[in-house]
């Protein structure tokens, strides 16, 4: 809702200062839009076949395995692969916390949850081409891990 | 006629599974269901969301200057560009596919390889209402330790991806959007 209002306010500044310009800006704005949109309609339907076939309590029942390594590695998993928006990905993580998993767990899959994408690949293969795409993933997942190890091993 | 192989693979998946929800509808099975309830959240997210960042995005094109990008955040900006990306990841909320859109907004303008790398891992792990929310529901200490090692995480992978383009000679994807 705040991106809404954001948006209208830019739009009528913008408007305000240079009208011809503003005019440019939502044409440009549209065509990329336009070049997305299937891209966009792709992660749509991967998300909602990713929630419907892994439902919240699954997440919560994988991710709460007694075996810390194993818990690590689905954590990690599950963090690539879901696109889960922050409202609901923490209070999930609360959750988890209370019925006592472990802090590496759930830093492995915060991070993971957080930076990287597999489910967003369609689109972001379409700004960064394929190859940084790939090396991109991977290094977060790297990258993931390392920072779950170190929140981890602190607290 | 355009042949099949030319229609976006996401139009046909749209598609099938208007046809799968449709039948699942009148057959009553419940998995349908469920699904086309998530799908109506996300879709509604979506709806507003992808809209205003493109219409945003539209209008920096036009308003920020080149020469601005490139000065303050392009090849020779040192750690102050450094900085300067961080800062603008930090406060930004929303979906890492809106950081994709503007990383390359950036990157057209004149924005540098590492710098649109840091840019993108600061706004998957360092922005303020994402942590807000992280605070509240596992203590700040969680968050706190989790952003100090994301920080240098971010930094080294963005160091890394710059290297590796440049020796590699690869760039981000051409968008011709001006036809």
């Amino acid at each position: 809702m705040t991106l809404l209002v954001i948006t209208i306010c830019a739009v009528a500044i913008s408007a305000a200062v240079n009208r011809r310009r503003t005019a440019r800006g939502l044409a440009k704005g549209w065509l990329m839009l336009r070049k997305m949109l299937p891209h966009f309609l792709l992660i749509l339907i991967l998300v909602s076949v990713f929630l419907t076939l892994v439902p919240q309590d699954t997440l919560t029942h994988v991710l709460g395995q007694q075996s810390a390594g194993m818990g690590t590695v689905a954590a990690a998993l599950l963090g690539s692969v879901a696109l889960i928006p922050g409202p609901i990905a923490y209070p999930l993580a609360g959750m988890l916390r209370e019925s006592g998993v472990s802090m590496s767990v759930l830093a492995v899959f915060i991070t993971t949850l957080m930076m990287v994408g597999i489910l967003t690949f369609p689109v972001e293969k379409e700004y960064l081409g394929i190859r940084i795409a790939i090396l991109r993933n991977v290094l977060s997942f790297i990258g993931a891990l390392l920072i779950g190890f170190v929140v981890g091993g602190l607290l | 006629m355009k042949s099949i192989r030319h229609i976006p693979p996401g139009y046909i998946l749209a598609i099938a599974v208007a046809v799968f929800l449709a039948i699942a509808h009148l057959l009553g099975i419940e998995a349908g269901q469920r699904m086309a309830g998530t799908l109506y959240t996300f879709f509604v997210e979506m709806l507003i969301l992808i809209p205003c960042i493109f219409i945003l995005i539209g209008l920096l094109d036009v308003w920020i200057p080149q020469e601005w990008i490139k000065k303050h955040i392009g090849d020779d900006s040192g750690f102050r560009g450094a900085v300067y990306v961080v800062l603008l990841a930090m406060f930004q909320g929303g979906p890492l596919y809106g950081a994709f859109i503007t990383a390359h907004l950036l990157w057209r303008k004149g924005c540098c390889m590492r710098n649109v790398f840091l840019y993108i891992g600061a706004f998957s792990t360092l922005k303020i209402p994402m942590v807000l929310f992280e605070v509240s529901f596992l203590g700040w200490r969680f968050a706190l330790v989790r952003v100090m090692a994301a920080l240098p995480v971010s930094v080294l992978i963005a160091e890394t991806m710059a290297a590796y383009t440049r020796r590699a000679g690869l760039q981000l994807r051409q968008l011709d959007d001006h036809n």
